[in-house]
């Protein structure tokens, strides 16, 4: 029964995580940018929906709806007015941008929201299930649904739409794309767009659950980038596989050797999977 | 010896007269200056010359002081904590670059990334070794006054970043740099000519730590208390970064250049708008890049000259 919570302890992270990490997949992907403001803008997500719970009760779901449309227009503006310019340069200079980006936003935060740790939490408490001896809290449950709702939509996006299947041509040869008509450009800033909306989204379902601070947007990134490298880049498959495989291994890993080396391991195995298997679990070898 | 390089080593003589003209507080930003430009020059042996986006310098900085703040609580003295520091640095992050450095582009960038990540949580953990997160604290080296402390640390900084300067000057003129040149241009290229581009790169990866670490090692001391988020953190590995791209990628005068300036604004910036001082810091970074993309040094008197007749 304990390695039965420990499984579902797993999934229902897992599912988190992937969620964490799959707009900063999309960019990476998509544009081939590491995208540093990533763990800032889920802090801002959570700060939206603690905002909105306590001022207005609106309940974390809908904040959902809310965070989604803010959070795409200001990451489409950001990559037309500002990335768009540096989109071409070395990787050096678009990740330091991004990392400048990051230090204006999280100083921002810390300004305006102080570095005091929040939590929202919903009163009442909605509580927790039991099956058997596995025991999942109800908050956690709806927060793992929405996150595999909200991967489920952007495979949709991405297979069904025409926008969709811009940015996976666009992905998949940059210049035949557009040989083929695609505004690169323009597609560019719809998938930094949607990498925004997916973070402030993951943000609102994290406040269900993590205390909220702008210090603790290192951390989010952190996951996102194991998560990333674990599963294969662009895919949201490859992103719920690297979040599932990450949970799991950080949920053996704290069982066996202590939470506090829980870190460590997750970023001892990026290291290992970056040197024997870049390409991720689920990509495929020379397909970048 | 080029021009460039002249021009560098006067640089640092002017510096080291420092003393002749302030107080303690100079002396104090003096020993940051020369900090910031072993940090900077080091990084771009690696990622100027070599075109490598490393983020660890945080790590071999941490690794340096965190080792000589060890050794100084066993009873050694710091010469030879810094010493050992440094070639610990040298030997460990060459082997470590020959794994590492396979990757290309962003799985290198992020793998430097993770690897101050890694270290910092060693460190947080092995708490029976280095305090972990409550920090360590480091004896005092000298009871001689702190006029006299404050000088002691700021040459010694300064002959660390001597050396540095000599050692980037060395590998500039040499094949290695020659080498990481080819590496820097057309990697698949210069190894199907024959050149063995994992020991270059790794040869390369390695200076880049030594000197970092010992001026880790000569911070530990001189601050004489040091805790993992503080010798960890990101900045460390962002700053040098950034200094080089305000001076120019790859040219040290530029680079040193670079490193001063910085440190010139960081501590305006610092004085006058404490609460806001990391914002500044990325506006600045994005200012940069966006409109100076090549660093001050390709502000040349001949080059606006030429612009100007452009137009």
């Amino acid at each position: 029964m304990h390695a039965a919570q420990i499984l579902v302890n797993a999934v229902v992270l897992g599912c988190l995580y992937a969620c964490i990490a799959i707009g900063f997949s999309l960019v990476w992907g998509v544009l081939n940018v590491i995208n540093l403001i990533h763990g800032s803008f889920i802090v801002l997500g959570a700060y939206l929906a603690y905002g909105l719970y306590n001022a207005l009760h609106v309940s974390p779901w809908y904040s959902v709806a809310v965070a989604a449309p803010l959070f795409f227009v200001l990451g489409y503006l950001l990559q037309r007015l500002l990335l768009n310019r540096v989109i071409t340069a070395p990787v050096l200079v678009t990740l330091t941008m991004t990392f400048g980006l990051d230090l204006i936003l999280n100083n921002a935060m810390i300004y305006f929201f102080k570095a005091d740790y929040r939590k929202l939490t919903l009163t009442p408490s909605l509580g927790s299930v039991s099956i058997f001896d596995v025991v999942v809290p109800v908050d956690r449950l709806i927060a793992t649904v929405s996150a595999l709702a909200l991967t489920g939509l952007l495979y949709l996006l991405l297979r069904r739409s025409r926008v969709g299947r811009a940015i996976v041509a666009v992905r998949l040869d940059r210049d035949a794309a557009v040989l083929m008509g695609v505004d690169v450009k323009s597609i560019y800033a719809v998938a930094f767009g949607l990498g925004a909306a997916l973070a402030g989204c993951a943000g609102v379902l994290m406040a269900l659950i993590f205390p909220i601070s702008p210090l603790t947007s290192s951390g989010y990134l952190g996951k996102a980038f194991v998560v990333c490298v674990l599963g294969g880049l662009g895919s949201v498959s490859g992103a719920l596989a690297g979040g599932l495989l990450l949970a799991l291994v950080e949920g053996i890993g704290s069982t066996f050797f202590g939470p506090a080396h829980a870190t460590t391991l997750s970023f001892i195995l990026l290291i290992v999977f970056l040197i024997l298997r870049p390409q991720g679990l689920l990509g495929r070898k020379g397909f970048e | 010896m080029t021009k460039s390089n002249i021009a560098l080593l006067v640089l640092l003589a002017v510096v080291a007269s420092l003393p002749l003209f302030g107080g303690a507080y100079a002396l104090r930003l003096g020993t940051i200056a020369c900090m910031y430009a072993i940090l900077a020059l080091s990084w771009n042996v690696v990622g100027g010359f070599a075109g490598y986006p490393s983020f660890a310098t945080a790590a071999f900085f941490g690794f340096g002081a965190y080792t000589t703040g060890v050794l100084l609580g066993k009873g050694l003295p710091l010469w030879l904590g810094v010493v050992i520091s440094a070639v610990a640095a040298l030997l460990i992050t060459a082997a470590l670059g020959a794994a590492l450095l396979r990757l290309r582009g962003h799985y290198f960038a992020i793998a430097s990334l993770s690897l101050v990540e890694v270290l910092r949580e060693l460190v947080n953990n092995a708490t029976d070794l280095t305090g972990g997160g409550m920090g360590l604290n480091i004896p005092l080296v000298s009871g001689s006054g702190v006029l006299a402390e404050a000088m002691f640390f700021f040459y010694a900084m300064w002959i660390l970043l001597l050396l540095t300067a000599l050692m980037v000057m060395a590998v500039a003129g040499s094949k290695l740099g020659f080498g990481l040149a080819c590496i820097r241009q057309n990697e698949t290229a210069s190894s199907m000519v024959g050149l063995n581009t994992t020991l270059y790169k790794s040869i390369a990866f390695g200076l880049s730590a030594c000197f970092v670490s010992a001026a880790g090692g000569v911070y530990a001391a001189w601050v004489h208390y040091i805790d993992p988020s503080d010798v960890f953190d990101i900045l460390y590995s962002v700053k040098p970064i950034v200094m080089a791209l305000m001076g120019g990628l790859g040219s040290p005068l530029g680079v040193a250049c670079g490193a001063f300036l910085y440190l010139g604004l960081e501590e305006v910036v610092w004085r006058n708008y404490i609460q806001i001082h990391t914002g500044v810091l990325g506006l600045i970074i994005v200012l940069l890049l966006l409109f100076l993309p090549h660093g001050l040094i390709s502000l040349r008197p001949s080059n606006l000259w030429r612009r100007v007749k452009h137009v």
